[in-house]
């Protein structure tokens, strides 16, 4: 499937936001997720369908001000 | 003691936790100066880098209070949908409400601040809005929902100091009961006392420490500012006068001609 995952364009085989984060390598519990500009709650993740050219954000901690 | 949404807070210095030249300078800093909350943000993170969780395990062990921001949202959607992100990792219903409506100044937009800080406090939100020194803001604003507010001292990274006095000393006295928080535009120690001896009741500040040249004696001096400037604040400081009034008695004084 054709995501956009963190602003880059790229093939992932996945039918779910949960298989995103595994098939990617995270932690699926120190990272938050949107679709589409829209938050999915970690326990959602697993009944999220996505579609080509979704756009996924996985977002962790960082230093802020 | 200080108090947000019904969590006391020992120090009345918050900082932030970027631009250090490294993770454990910045602990230093918390450290030597005892501020009780960092501030924190939510940024992309691939399935190979680790730095979320590494900085997480950092700020984690500092035994501070987690204040997540929304820097960088420009749209009410932006920054609502990082509050939500952020609740989810932070664990915390806090969030530093930042709406950026000018890109040079880093100005809050305050139209879609109101509107977030209502949408976000309707969700059970504790929204620390970043807002200016306007009344009618800070007005709705608390209409919204927030029970804190953060006007600016100076644009985010200036370290220009309190940039209109006369302002902040109205919002102040506007609003005399909500728990009140300069952030940004702090530079120097003397800055952050001069808005504790105005009553403020808290200073959040990030660069000024963590772009000093040894962040831990600045971070070491900005607590000594806050404390002085706010016993200076509870003392009760004497009215400024324009002409001199002798402090020695004249009574009692000899005649030597």
């Amino acid at each position: 499937m054709k995501l956009i995952v963190n602003g880059d364009a790229q093939e992932v085989e996945a039918a779910t936001l949960a298989q995103v984060l595994e098939t990617l390598g995270h932690d699926a519990t120190t990272v938050a997720t949107a679709v589409n500009g829209d938050f999915v709650a970690a326990v959602a993740r697993e009944k999220t369908t996505l579609s080509d050219g979704d756009r996924v954000e996985i977002l962790a901690p960082r230093q802020g001000g | 003691m200080v108090k947000f949404y019904e969590t006391e807070v020992d120090s009345r210095l918050m900082l932030g936790t970027a631009l250090y030249p490294s993770p454990s300078i910045m602990a230093g800093a918390f450290k030597v100066s005892g501020a009780g909350i960092a501030t924190v943000s939510l940024r992309r993170e691939s399935g190979h880098d680790k730095a979320g969780q590494d900085f997480w395990s950092l700020v984690g062990g500092m035994g501070v209070k987690i204040l997540p921001n929304t820097a960088g949202c420009h749209t009410v959607k932006e920054a609502v949908t990082t509050a939500h992100m952020a609740r989810e990792i932070f664990g915390t219903p806090w969030i530093k409400l930042e709406v950026i409506g000018h890109t040079d100044t880093l100005q809050p937009d305050v139209f879609a601040l109101v509107e977030a800080a209502k949408v976000l406090s309707d969700e059970g939100f504790e929204v620390f809005p970043y807002t200016t020194e306007d009344l009618i803001v800070a007005d709705k604003l608390l209409n919204a929902g927030c029970r804190v507010l953060m006007p600016w001292g100076a644009p985010i990274g200036s370290g220009l100091g309190l940039s209109n006095i006369q302002g902040l000393k109205a919002i102040r006295a506007q609003f005399a009961d909500v728990p009140m928080v300069i952030d940004a535009g702090i530079g120097l120690p003397s800055h952050a006392a001069q808005a504790m001896e105005m009553g403020f009741d808290a200073v959040l500040l990030n660069t000024a420490v963590a772009k000093a040249g040894d962040p831990a004696q600045m971070a070491l001096a900005m607590a000594r500012a806050v404390e002085a400037g706010r016993t200076g604040y509870e003392a009760d400081p004497m009215e400024p006068r324009d002409m001199a009034s002798p402090s020695t008695p004249l009574i009692g004084k000899a005649f030597l001609e």
